[in-house]
């Protein structure tokens, strides 16, 4: 009986796979403590970086933390919740222009160095980023 | 105005006849390091090195506010010793300026991840050979001539990969080099580019191209050409392009490949 509930666990498991939404990016970044890491780093750069930081002025810089590394999460395919703003309403009246988001761009690819990704992995994750331009430069 | 705001290698590197794009392809990418607010300017010279022929070229272009791209190129063909038993004489140049105009239609090879869509441009190269005279010698219909392109850009980002494909409407033999239009064939025809690149890392990237060309002279075959190129991007104001490149049947020399080296300098 119970070998049998064991196979019928593995086969519900198996079965199950591959409903369960894609998270193949999410482990080859690392798992939750990287992307914690990387959302971290990354905020670190933006606030260093004279071509954006002071967009930065009234921000609560714990809770950007905290929802970048939410966003990050459920982008590469994590098993997490998202509980910002939308980038639309997030970036509303702050007048960001191209070259602002690819600072942002930048300093992300910066952080994602320190922290090992891989480049291909860096594009892979960067790739479901990108069109995030159309909300978030509105210059 | 020069917001260097781009990403890095995403102005690609300097055509051939300057415009930006890879080697032998042009590109729907707008020259330089300028986003849609700001400006880029950069400079090439070209050095290609063939068995029997060599070809210099130097060049400036400036993209404005990633729409629009105008370019000037100065080739010079040295002729060698070909030169010497064609009657001409040794080291026989053919010098030709190009100007260029491109303007981007619709879509943003970078941003546009969430879309199929490319990146698109038209544009046009007028080129002017000098040595007229020769250039009728030897079957050529004009000394100068109009090339018109569409080119497809898109990058792959998931993937590393750049890809473009480029129509273009020409008459000329061997670019230009050898005039416009020839006794076997006075029309334009439509040839297609191509590149893809592979980026190992942000400055490093690894292609091949492929540019097919019309054969309108009766004096000599001409080739189809194709290169493997590098290209690496010390950061947004220098870059080095080298490869191998094949342009098949020169006139009396066949099997024309060889080296080509090039250097872009940018602000």
């Amino acid at each position: 009986m119970r070998r049998l509930g064991f196979a019928a666990a593995a086969a519900l498991m198996l079965a199950g796979a591959p409903a369960l939404a894609d998270d193949t990016l999410f482990q080859d970044m690392g798992g939750q403590d990287a992307i914690v890491k990387i959302a971290s780093d990354a905020t670190d750069n933006f606030l260093a970086d004279d071509r954006i930081k002071a967009t930065f002025d009234n921000t609560n810089m714990d809770r950007f933390r905290k929802l970048l590394a939410e966003q990050f999460c459920v982008v590469a395919g994590g098993p997490c919740t998202y509980t910002g703003r939308s980038m639309h309403d997030a970036h509303k009246g702050l007048h960001l222009d191209n070259a602002d988001f690819n600072a942002v761009v930048e300093d992300l690819q910066k952080a994602m160095d320190k922290d090992g990704v891989p480049f291909a992995t860096q594009n892979r994750f960067l790739a479901r980023l990108a069109p995030m331009q159309h909300d978030v430069v509105t210059k | 105005m020069f917001d260097n705001g781009k990403l890095l290698a995403t102005g690609g590197v300097s055509s051939l006849e300057g415009a930006g794009g890879g080697g032998l392809a042009s590109w729907a990418l707008i020259t330089g390091y300028g986003t849609r607010d700001g400006v880029g300017v950069d400079g090439h010279a070209t050095y290609i090195s063939l068995p029997d022929y060599s070809l210099w070229t130097e060049g400036a272009a400036v993209g404005l506010f990633d729409r629009v791209e105008l370019s000037y190129t100065h080739l010079t063909f040295d002729t060698e010793k070909v030169g010497a038993t064609l009657g001409l004489g040794k080291n026989f140049e053919f010098d030709q300026d190009v100007y260029g105009a491109k303007v981007k239609l619709v879509g943003d090879a970078v941003y546009d991840q969430d879309s199929l869509l490319p990146e698109i441009s038209v544009g046009l190269q007028y080129k002017d050979t000098d040595h007229g005279a020769i250039l009728h010698a030897v079957g050529a219909k004009s000394a100068s001539g109009t090339d018109y392109y569409i080119a497809a850009t898109k990058l792959f980002l998931a993937q590393s990969l750049l890809v473009d494909v480029t129509l273009r409407e020409t008459k000329a033999n061997q670019f230009g080099i050898l005039g416009f239009g020839g006794d076997k064939h006075d029309d334009y025809s439509t040839q297609i580019e191509g590149s893809a690149a592979y980026l190992f890392s942000r400055q490093f990237a690894l292609g091949a191209e492929y540019r097919s060309k019309p054969d309108n002279l009766g004096i000599a075959r001409e080739d189809d050409s194709w290169d493997i190129f590098a290209a690496y991007f010390l950061n947004k104001h220098v870059s080095l392009t080298a490869a191998y490149l094949d342009l098949g049947n020169i006139v009396i020399k066949d099997h024309q490949n060889g080296v080509y080296l090039s250097l872009q300098v940018g602000e």
